[in-house]
């Protein structure tokens, strides 16, 4: 199959420029560790107030990294609601009940995490405990990284790709090197399918390393399987690498090219749920339903956060992958300008 | 009907502007055929007609019995165009492989295919260079090899010597002529008149029309001319 020369012509390419490997790879991660230092503040020591907890446990969670202080139920309220400490602790028979304070996500997670290691240490006694988690403000919203997390993964993805992707696509163009391949036996599909294996597997390279570093690095917040979101991301890339081929028709120079992120890019990250569209006008909510990036960012918070598997979110699986084909077709109908077959 | 190409009454503009009008012509396989005309005339223009990568308002190209576009004709055309299509990124060994590969050229055959393109066109020193580094002739000559590469029937070349020494254009030419003789049809567009006398028959454009054809002595007998030099500024000044 002449494809299979095209994907690899194309990765010799990218082999040798090693701007865009780089582009691809590690730009991604620079700016996801940024936005970790940024969202994520990790060492918070947090203030516990504890009420009526056996022997056992205090044993144990008082050689945490916190700050505890042993009161009353009614004096523990008041403290929680003067904002004094970040959550309460109490406990009835086998039921632990902590009532987080609730406005500061990095206190709610690191009480959270405090209790369950101390609960795992506990593990030994075989004590059956349920923990009931309440708030008195706010509800079990995680912190900012890690709901914006899977957004942003999909969204390097999708912006690397599209961006790489299309200039490649737009030099064959420029530099009549498309021309060349179309007076060859070179089948136009066979172009299409040679830049999607190519790019594909770059796009593979490239969300393997955004996800494992993501998640195993900077310990983003991840519920289902690592295979789930691979495959989203892939579907994502397919889609970027489409619709960034197909614009590049419509481009003269990388320039106009670079053109395209505001109109094509920008307005898909406002509406992919980095931020609360719950105000907005529903129409105008609406609008996010033509970009694909919205389906990709709903399927991969689905898994990282609610640990989701396909049967849940087979409808964004259907859509992105309508994408593809829809810009694949019009891709190979575009290259019909140059030659009917 | 065992022309290599017969074009007929070819028609093409772009927006408002005529650039090719009722063009025909015949090629008969195992010669070098010129294609003679100032810039603009519409040589390029033609050349992508005939490839079947361009669609004319009017007319059909038809290569070896077969209406333009057909990928099967594909595989034994050799297409050099008037500017390097190349992988700057890649070397030019690189270059050749893929170009190779695409014509449908059998795995086996490519490398040895490779080897001998460049040879031919003085390049097998630099075949592990990236294109980026290359000179404009260099890269002329990288063109042209990649066009031979799959050992076409029919080669189309778009002022394939430009910046290329007067010694390695020799070369090539000799090349040119020793691939006739194995029956090979090749269709050269060019400004150099020397080149021109080189070639078994030649088609004068001028605005799109062709104004005369024929072999080189029928040109200079039409007007009496010593040197194809004087038919070029005779016929390029008739009626403008
Ligand atoms: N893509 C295009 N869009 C509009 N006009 C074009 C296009 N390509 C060529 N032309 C016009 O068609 C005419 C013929 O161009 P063409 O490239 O065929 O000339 P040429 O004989 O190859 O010239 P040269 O010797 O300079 O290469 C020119 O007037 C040119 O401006
Ligand atoms: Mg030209």
């Amino acid at each position: 199959m002449k494809a299979a020369a095209v994907i690899h012509r194309i990765l010799r390419q990218f082999r040798r420029d090693k701007r865009a490997l780089a582009l691809m790879l590690f730009a991604p991660i620079l700016v996801i560790t940024l936005l970790w230092l940024v969202l994520d503040t990790e060492e918070y020591e947090p203030e516990i107030a504890i009420v009526d907890a056996p022997v056992a446990f205090t044993n144990i969670i008082e050689h945490k990294e916190a700050d505890f202080s042993s009161m009353n139920m009614r004096e523990a309220g008041r403290v929680l609601k003067a904002g004094e400490v970040d959550g309460v602790l109490s406990w009835e028979d086998d039921r632990l009940s902590l009532i987080l304070e609730g406005s500061d996500s990095a206190a709610n997670r690191s009480v959270i995490r405090l209790l369950q290691e101390t609960l795992q240490d506990m593990n030994p006694l075989h004590q059956e405990i349920t923990l009931e988690i309440l708030y008195l403000h706010g509800s079990a919203e995680l912190n900012l990284f890690d709901n914006t997390g899977p957004v942003l993964i999909g969204f390097f993805v999708f912006f690397f790709v599209f961006l790489v992707g299309g200039i490649s696509f737009l030099r064959e163009r420029i530099q009549g090197t498309l021309e060349k391949s179309l007076a060859s036996p070179l089948k136009r599909w066979e172009i299409i399918a040679g830049y999607l294996g190519g790019f594909g597997l770059f796009a593979v390279l490239q969300s393997l390393i955004i996800i494992f570093y993501s998640i195993y690095v900077l310990d983003m917040f991840m519920a289902g399987s690592f295979w789930n979101v691979l495959l989203i991301t892939l579907l994502l890339a397919l889609a970027a690498l489409s619709l960034g081929t197909l614009l590049s028709t419509f481009a003269g120079n990388e320039f106009q090219m670079i053109q395209f992120i505001p109109l094509v890019i920008v307005p898909q990250v406002f509406f992919s749920g980095i931020f609360n569209l719950e105000t907005m006008h529903p129409f105008l909510r609406g609008i996010g339903r033509i970009m694909p990036l919205t389906y990709g960012a709903e399927a991969l918070r689905g898994i990282m956060i609610r640990g989701e598997g396909p049967s849940d979110y087979w409808m964004q699986i259907a859509v992105l992958a309508g994408f593809s084909v829809l810009f694949i077709s019009l891709n190979i109908l575009a290259l019909k300008k140059h030659r009917r077959l | 009907m065992n022309e290599a190409v017969q074009l007929t009454h070819i028609s093409h503009i772009y927006g408002r502007h005529r650039v090719l009008y009722d063009v025909s012509i015949a090629i008969q396989p195992g010669i070098i055929f010129g294609l003679l005309g100032p810039s603009g005339s519409g040589k390029t223009t033609l050349i992508k007609v005939l490839l079947g990568i361009l669609k004319p308002a009017l007319g059909q190209s038809i290569v070896m019995g077969t209406r333009m576009p057909s990928l099967h004709q594909m595989k034994h055309i050799g297409f050099m165009a008037q500017s390097d299509a190349l992988y700057p990124e890649l070397t030019a060994q690189e270059n050749m492989e893929y170009f190779a590969s695409i014509s449908g050229l059998e795995r086996q055959s490519v490398k040895m295919r490779v080897k001998s393109c460049l040879e031919t066109v003085d390049l097998t020193s630099s075949a592990k260079k990236q294109v980026s580094s290359f000179s404009g002739g260099m890269k002329r000559r990288l063109s042209l090899a990649a066009a031979l590469v799959h050992d076409p029937d029919i080669l189309i070349l778009d002022e394939p010597t430009v910046g290329i020494d007067p010694v390695l254009r020799e070369t090539i030419w000799k090349e040119f002529h020793r691939l006739t003789v194995e029956g090979k049809t090749i269709i050269v567009t060019t400004h150099v008149m020397d080149e021109a006398e080189k070639c078994d028959q030649l088609a004068l454009l001028r605005e799109g029309e062709v104004i005369v054809q024929g072999t080189v002595e029928e040109l200079k007998a039409s007007i009496k001319a010593d040197s194809l030099e004087e038919v070029f500024l005779h016929y390029g000044r008739v009626t403008s």
